[in-house]
């Protein structure tokens, strides 16, 4: 029915900057004249506990909320909830995973395990999988918080909207300090994959 | 707001956030007063407010508070709005079921912001009834864009029939984003102000008046809900009729395309004559609504044929898949090209393997941590309250036996020491913040002095309300434009109500707040320990800490604390650089001395 409309999880860990990523995706589809839906959680959500943005775009969009098995892409900026939010990704969808470990807190206080060889898990269960080292390309643009920046490069390679709106959404959604920082991150992330 | 003024130049239409359309579509229609408590989802709306210097816009003590201050703006002639969570409705609803009767003069716009699925609240309350209750009108949006052009319809309605309505969003209308077409702000003249006993002021002899006067305009809306385009029929096929309303409209357009939906934007009082003439001209019809059956069972106390929640639930928030999935089976029956198949078959891949929880949890560095800690130490009974530190109920620290609302913790600990006597309180403490407490805490401090209550009381004061981003508060000395204005010390106000016990902690010292908790809990007489150090988003680190590798027994008590910058390695304990704030809480439960702080080490 909407096959046009293009679905995306963008997921992690409170404080990540999901929910940048998500604004400068929104903007940048937007540009382009589609019409452009995106829903977040704020509030208790945020204190770092698993973070989900949902960004959806095409000529016309109904619900902000995608439905499990109908991303096209999943966004994940760590492991444990690249597998957590797998049921949103639909058979054919592409997955984008930082290979960053980010241990919740059961994890940490021993009341828990962190699970092995997520990747090669990922790896047998989605047939489009990227991993990115996110944060080693981050530091290498200049700070470790432009992981979120690195991760969008990658995705906005897979997505039809042309470079220069990407440059002008990052432009208008980040502090002028941060922006040649932000836009190095991206031009990494989109070459992450060369 | 960042986002409004990047946003300032010469677009006409723009991606923002729900809150943010509201904020926008009440300026647009020349709002000058606005008032709020900050609370998941509802806070965007006044900080957004904040921005435009035409419109006075304040963090208010409470919601009640702030709706009392809009309807004091608009009985004074100004339109004027006030914005809560679900749960901040009860609050105010002293102040709205008189506000009802009284009318207004400039418009008055309530916003409620529901949150099904409780992403960040205590319950998931349908504020729907709170306008039947009330006998005022809601509308429901269902897009970033709706919400702007109902905030400024409210206005207008709100003049037309002199009454407050109220505006329902939801946590995926509020937090979602979606495209907006901009206005220009249309300046409305501040309405004469005269005095108006018989309509303001609700003695019995004339509330009983102006309950008639509700009744009459009950009837009127009533008419205008039948010819208003805020209810629309969109017809499809004329087998399967569907009415809804809010995000679910969204749903069902994703979910059941092709069927005919009646979607309704004025959603208390009903269009009854609308509703029972879709219903004729269509062969099966549902109504698709979250949380309860507020429309199914108006509609169907007319007699008229309507199924819902025996398919959809009444608990949580929807979404396209669930919809598909609960009606699509009964449309299909009809015509199985008017269900989204798509949502009926999962092809998701799936992992199976047990994946640990990533619950929300203090923050390096929190100040709350430290007073937790030893509350589970001491093993105290915790009457709690609302606020990040609320996340204190959870593992490791487990520190909290109830919380019911905003300022319950003091009622709920009065009550528990009368229930079983001063020897109880004797282990006993409530814990609140510092907003919070100037929220709804002050009255029920009075009540255990008041009452002979012998309880200690904690207030976490980290100098902001730190929970929904930071808002300013009267303790913290600025308002909602970060002006300066008298900053509450709270030491003043609980002696004010008759507190003579009083100490200050800072609550990176372990020992201290230990020792002070222990010694005013022990006494019988009702006290106040104030543990205040500024909320660690906002503080500036301290240093970092660290393992000396060699000292450390592996014990893992310093795992207790839960804090997310320390984990154990299998041999000994590991502190993260980066998330590390320097409190030092580690080091002082290190049995073994082995943290210690960077550039401190011993020689």
């Amino acid at each position: 029915m909407h096959e046009q409309v293009t679905s995306i999880i963008i997921t992690g860990v409170g404080g990540q900057g999901t929910v940048l990523a998500g604004r400068i995706l929104s903007r940048a589809a937007a540009s382009l004249g589609q019409d452009v839906k995106v829903a977040d959680l704020h509030g208790m959500a945020q204190r770092g506990g698993s973070v989900i943005t949902h960004v959806r775009f095409g000529p016309k969009v109904y619900s902000p909320v995608i439905a499990q098995g109908t991303a096209d892409y999943l966004v994940a900026f760590e492991k444990l909830e690249a597998c957590r939010c797998l049921p949103f990704l639909k058979r054919e969808g592409v997955l984008i995973v930082n290979d960053q470990e980010i241990p919740p807190l059961p994890v940490l206080t021993g009341a828990a395990s962190y699970p092995k060889e997520l990747l090669e898990i990922l790896n047998t269960h989605v047939n489009n999988l990227v991993i990115v080292n996110a944060l080693k390309k981050a530091k290498e643009a200049g700070s470790v918080k432009a992981v979120n920046m690195v991760l969008l490069g990658t995705l906005a390679r897979h997505l039809s909207i042309p470079q220069e709106c990407w440059e002008e959404a990052i432009r208008t959604s980040v502090k002028p300090e941060f922006q040649e920082v932000n836009l190095k991150a991206f031009v990494l992330g989109w070459e992450a994959e060369s | 707001m960042v986002f409004l003024k990047e946003w300032s130049f010469n677009i006409m239409r723009e991606v923002m956030l729900g809150n943010h359309a509201v904020a926008r579509g009440a300026w647009e229609a020349g709002v000058r007063v606005a008032a709020a408590y900050p609370g998941t989802p509802s806070t965007e709306i006044i900080e957004a407010l904040a921005q435009y210097k035409e419109v006075y816009a304040e963090w208010s003590v409470n919601e009640k508070v702030a709706l009392e201050v809009a309807a004091g703006a608009a009985i004074a002639g100004a339109r004027a709005l006030a914005a809560m969570k679900h749960v901040g409705v009860n609050v105010a609803s002293d102040a709205l079921m008189t506000l009802a009767y009284t009318g207004i003069n400039a418009g008055l716009v309530l916003v409620s912001a529901d949150d099904p699925n409780l992403y960040s609240s205590q319950n998931e309350q349908d504020n729907r009834l709170y306008a039947r209750f009330a006998q005022i009108p809601c509308l429901e949006p269902a897009d970033s864009q709706e919400a702007k052009e109902m905030t400024k319809l409210a206005f207008a309605l709100s003049e037309a029939f002199d009454t407050p309505v109220m505006l329902r969003l939801t946590t995926r209308i509020a937090h979602s984003q979606s495209l907006v077409e901009l206005g220009e702000r249309e300046e409305v003249p501040l309405k004469p102000y005269t005095k108006e006993p018989s309509k303001y002021v609700m003695l019995p002899a004339f509330g009983r008046e102006r309950h008639k006067v509700v009744e009459q305009r009950r009837v009127k809306l009533s008419s205008y809900a039948e010819i208003t385009p805020l209810n629309r029929v969109e017809w499809g096929d004329r087998r399967v009729g569907v009415i809804t309303s809010g995000i679910s409209y969204q749903y069902v357009k994703e979910a059941l395309p092709g069927v005919s939906i009646l979607k309704l934007g004025l959603i208390y009082p009903l269009p009854k004559n609308l509703i029972r003439q879709f219903i004729a001209a269509v062969d099966v019809c549902f109504v698709v609504e979250e949380l309860e059956p507020f429309l199914e069972e108006q509609i169907s106390s007319w007699g008229l044929p309507v199924r819902g929640k025996e398919f959809l639930p009444r608990i949580g928030e929807f979404d396209p898949r669930l919809v598909a999935e609960g009606i699509g089976p009964k449309v299909a029956e009809v015509n199985p090209s008017l269900v989204n198949d798509i949502l009926l078959h999962n092809s998701s891949p799936s992992i199976n393997i047990s994946l640990p929880a990533r619950p929300p949890v203090m923050c390096p560095g929190c100040p709350h941590r430290g007073v937790f800690y030893i509350l589970r130490k001491l093993k105290l009974t915790v009457a709690g309250d609302i606020g990040c530190y609320t996340l204190g109920a959870s593992p490791p620290l487990n520190a909290m036996d109830t919380c019911i609302c905003m300022g319950a913790s003091m009622g709920i600990a009065l009550g528990m020491e009368k229930a079983r006597g001063q020897e109880f309180a004797r282990g006993l403490v409530a814990v609140i913040g510092d907003s919070t407490f100037l929220h709804a805490g002050m009255t029920g401090l009075l009540d255990i002095v008041y009452n002979r209550g012998t309880s200690t009381v904690i207030i976490l004061d980290n100098g902001t309300t730190a929970m929904t981003g930071h808002q300013d508060h009267p303790g913290t000395g600025y308002t909602a434009s970060r002006a300066l204005t008298t900053k509450i010390e709270l030491e003043q106000v609980v002696r004010g109500l008759g507190i003579k016990r009083v100490r200050v902690i800072d609550p990176y010292d372990l020992a201290l707040t230990r020792e002070v908790i222990s010694a005013e809990v022990a006494t019988p007489e009702p006290s106040v320990i104030i543990a205040r150090r500024l909320c660690a988003l906002l503080a500036k680190g301290t240093g970092k800490y660290k393992v000396v590798g060699m000292y450390c027994r592996s014990c893992q008590c310093c795992l207790d604390l839960g804090c997310p910058a320390l984990t154990f390695n299998g041999e000994e304990a590991v502190i993260d650089e980066i998330q590390c704030t320097g409190c030092g809480l580690c080091a002082q439960v290190c049995p073994a001395g082995a943290i210690e702080k960077v550039g401190e080490e011993d020689a």
